[in-house]
């Protein structure tokens, strides 16, 4: 696994693309098969499933380090990555072990389903060949939370330079269900039949933040609106008879899914739908929290699905008739997508949602405020004339014009040093807001300031401690921001009764006192 | 029978000695403080007069301009006031020094910041018995654990001949005072010259001036030509890098030399191509280790993990409590003008 973790050092190291492509063309070219495939399944984010529970590897990692738990809980929560915590926490190898990595997933693999025992020993004795990034790397495998931050551009890019083949066709060939431990280098990527296969769909198009106003897209007649729908993105493909309905993780859903099932029946063979499942008023989207208590069961209950009903809100046709239409303009392919659901029976699970109508961006402007009144986040802007494009990319025409968020000034009342990046800073604040004389907590918010900000709050908070719980941190209550939100709404779990979606902050508001920050009735003033 | 006083409290102004009347590395201003070590959490502008060892006054007078400054060596002892006072190497620094204070028949000791691993360069760190012993513990955390020094500097001697190789100059991280001149003495022969800034040549020179074995250093100055100087390493505060200062070197292969680097996290945070774990402050087991030498009762942690390495203690037995202070540490973040020696006014 040597290469490998040379692999993953030089990936973490650098922040240079070009670096980054490199190292990875080099290791398609050099490492063996077997190694290259996992490799490419790793980055992609399909992961041995785990043969050990974090638990167990947390208490045999105490045992071997000779620590007390709360003292590896302690360490972990600085560290903030359980693979590291052990890593470091563990002695030093005694032994070295040279095998590749496809053969350290396929022992990996092995352990699933045997007794604690077995597992425990092999991974102590596993632990005590392995040093450093190796046994970082191996901790992440067998935990089943290997992450690397390459992005599937990155690693196109690199397939492309290897193989000397277009990256786009690349990035099509690793959509979808593939079994690394079943598929072989060249079939994978070189093999000549592999397009229209089954289930797979096609990398998503993402759009780019619209910073500032539209009039810099130039005319409004080259461009489309719709609202932005905040839900589930997600492809619906059906082929062969059978429908599968991927998640923009590239997560097969379709079980999580089953008001969508009707779709199998009706929609023609060949087609790739884009949109976003949302959960269904009838006449309008449901809050995104509805549909969140679904994300996560695999199988959703019968009251559930009759509360909250998904629908896929369609805003794009991919394939049509198994014919790959990411080439047309996007007014051809919308044209065609209204025209094969408008002969779908009525009744179905999906819609179109129509384009808005504006005459200028001032006209447009002013539809995007009364978003929130439509259950939208804000408006999404697509070139009327730009081809299909994967990934975040600027040709592909399509950009995210959300609202700007609701905001509310609290102060800071505890503090807590971060993990991971941030460990040595404070960087996880609980802010409240004022209710009569009291301060009521609301909610918790840890990013949206400058290391430098954070380096200035952290010196503060060292010196200002009232009390300590654990890591936690009383201040008093002197610093002002400015909290950011998408959304509020009742919550009986909270303290304050109210729940934030997306908090952040969006500034230190080293101007106001804390004699004048919002209260906890302004706040309720903007439940929905 | 009441408890005796305390031969130091933690007062809002430092650590006090009342039977003597001083303070240790106070951080408002008092009448007398004895200073640890030149680090500027420890030693601060604004005191009457100052007690430290001779290389500590040297770079005291260096970065705070002429103060009254006396002068005390490692082992020799001195009453003040009812208090004896004596200075034990910390290794934490050329100069660092543990304060051990003696008042009514009980011994403390104040670590200020060490580490224990020998670095050749500081006298290295010598345990003291005493009856309460105060301790920081930046890195009292046993996911810190020191790889051996030579291992280490071999590691950035390799980084420094490969980036040479590539053409371009290594450019390090590390502090003013001690690790950098550590770095420079213990430093394989590397492909070209070592290049320092202002701050780190500062330094360097006041330890050179006092006796100190350094090798040669080319100051950069406005007028320093990178060209000239193929193969070079630059050494400066963490804080200069990526600043216009730096970005006169041209594409360069950016690294820091700091105990924060042993995690993966704050390695990617500062965005250097290479972090390099090796610190002047102790490891947990050298920690630990150091505690469990001085044969003391009771421990107070000043600044670190406080909490956990408290506890630890705790589990083996001492009374052991946290006690609030001003000093930082080792702060991977600290901007260059926090360390950067300013002449007084």
């Amino acid at each position: 696994m040597r290469d490998f973790a040379a692999l993953f050092e030089t990936l973490d190291a650098t922040t240079s693309t070009t670096a980054k492509v490199a190292a990875l063309a080099a290791h398609f070219r050099t490492a063996p098969e077997a190694d290259r495939v996992w490799t490419i399944a790793l980055l992609t984010g399909r992961r041995p499933r785990r043969s050990v529970t974090t638990t167990e590897l947390r208490r045999w990692a105490a045992e071997a380090a000779g620590l007390p738990d709360w003292l590896f809980e302690d360490s972990y929560a600085v560290v903030g990555d359980l693979a590291e915590t052990i890593a470091l926490l563990l002695p030093p190898a005694t032994a070295r072990e040279e095998a590749g990595l496809s053969d350290w997933i396929a022992r990996i693999r092995g352990l699933a389903g045997r007794p604690e025992e077995a597992r425990r020993a092999a991974v102590l004795a596993w632990w005590g060949a392995l040093d450093g990034t190796e046994r970082l790397v191996f901790n992440k495998l067998v935990t089943g939370g290997f992450r690397l931050g390459v992005s599937q551009g990155l690693l196109t890019r690199a397939l492309a330079q290897a193989t000397g083949r277009d990256a786009a066709e690349i990035a099509h060939r690793l959509m979808g269900d593939w079994d690394p431990a079943t598929t072989g280098y060249a079939a994978l990527l070189l093999a000549e039949d592999r397009a229209a296969s089954g289930a797979r769909p096609y990398p998503f198009a993402l759009a780019h933040p619209l910073d500032g106003v539209p009039e810099a897209l130039g005319p409004p007649g080259e461009w489309r609106a719709e609202w932005k729908w905040d839900g589930i993105r997600a492809q619906a493909v059906r082929r062969a008879g059978a429908l599968h309905i991927w998640s923009r993780g590239e997560d097969l859903v379709t079980p999580r899914f089953p008001d969508l099932a009707p779709l199998a029946d009706h929609l023609p063979d060949g087609t790739v739908i884009d949109g976003e499942l949302v959960a269904w008023g009838g006449d309008g989207p449901l809050p995104f929290a509805t549909l969140q208590r679904r994300i996560g069961r695999k199988t959703v209950p019968k009251a559930l699905l009759r509360e909250a009903p998904a629908r896929l809100l369609a805003y794009d046709l991919i394939e049509d008739g198994g014919e790959d239409l990411r080439a047309l303009p996007f007014d051809a392919r919308r044209a065609r997508l209204a025209a094969l659901v408008a002969a779908l029976p009525p009744g179905l699970p999906v819609g179109v949602p129509p384009l808005l109508d504006f005459a200028d961006w001032p006209a447009l402007a002013a539809l995007r405020d009364t978003a929130r009144d439509r259950g939208a986040e804000g408006l999404m802007l697509k070139s009327a004339a730009a081809p299909y494009v994967a990934g975040r990319k600027k040709t592909g025409g399509w950009w995210k014009w959300k609202l700007d968020p609701m905001t509310i000034d609290a102060v800071m009342i505890y503090a807590q040093a971060g993990h991971g990046r941030r460990a040595n800073l404070f960087t996880d604040f609980t802010f409240a807001l004022r209710h009569g004389d009291d301060l009521v907590p609301f909610t918790k918010a840890y990013s949206g300031l400058t290391d430098a900000e954070f380096r200035e709050i952290s010196a503060w908070v060292r010196k200002n401690t009232l009390e300590r719980f654990g890591p936690v941190r009383r201040v008093p209550p002197d610093l002002v921001f400015e909290i950011g939100f998408e959304g509020v709404q009742e919550s009986p779990r909270h303290k304050s009764g109210l729940a934030l979606r997306f908090p952040r902050m969006l500034r230190w508001r080293r101007d106001k006192p804390a004699a004048e920050i919002d209260t906890l009735d302004s706040l309720r003033a903007l439940l929905p | 029978m009441p408890r005796r006083d305390p031969v130091l409290r933690f007062d809002p102004a430092g650590i006090h000695c009342p039977a003597g009347g001083f303070f240790i590395d106070p951080w408002r201003p008092v009448a007398r403080a004895v200073i640890t070590h030149a680090h500027a959490d420890h030693a601060r502008p604004g005191m009457g007069a100052y007690l430290c060892t001779p290389l500590t006054a040297a770079v005291l007078r260096h970065r705070l301009g002429d103060r009254r400054i006396e002068v005390m060596d490692y082992g020799e002892t001195r009453q003040i006031g009812d208090a004896r006072v004596s200075f034990h190497p910390a290794g934490h620094v050329p100069g660092s020094a543990q304060v051990r204070v003696e008042a009514g028949g009980e011994v403390w000791v104040v670590s200020g910041d060490y580490k224990t691993e020998a670095d050749g360069l500081a006298d290295p760190f010598a345990p003291v018995r005493c009856h309460a012993f105060v301790t920081e513990c930046t890195f009292g955390l046993p996911v810190f654990r020191w790889r051996p020094q030579a291992e280490v500097m071999a590691e950035v001697g390799d980084w420094w001949h490969q980036t040479a190789a590539a053409g371009r100059v290594a450019m390090l991280g590390a502090y003013s005072l001690g690790k950098a001149q550590r770095l420079l003495a213990a430093l394989p022969e590397g492909p070209g010259p070592v290049l320092t800034h202002g701050a780190v040549e500062g330094v360097t020179q006041v330890l050179r001036d006092a006796g100190l074995a350094l090798p040669d250093t080319i100051p950069v100055t406005a007028e320093t030509d990178p060209k000239a100087h193929p193969g070079a390493l630059v050494v400066a505060p963490p804080g200069a890098l990526g600043t216009a200062w730096a970005r006169r070197f041209g594409p360069a292969s950016t690294a820091f030399a700091s105990g924060w680097m042993a995690l993966r996290g704050i390695r990617r945070r500062r965005a250097g191509d290479r972090g390099f774990a090796v610190s002047d402050h102790a490891d947990f087991a050298g920690l630990t280790g150091a505690v469990v030498a001085t044969g003391c009762e009771r421990v107070f942690a000043t600044h670190g993990y406080t909490a956990s390495f408290s506890r630890w203690l705790a589990e083996k037995g001492l009374e052991a409590g946290i006690v609030a202070t001003e000093f930082a540490g080792e702060d991977i973040d600290a901007a260059p003008e926090a360390e950067t020696p300013g002449a007084a006014p």
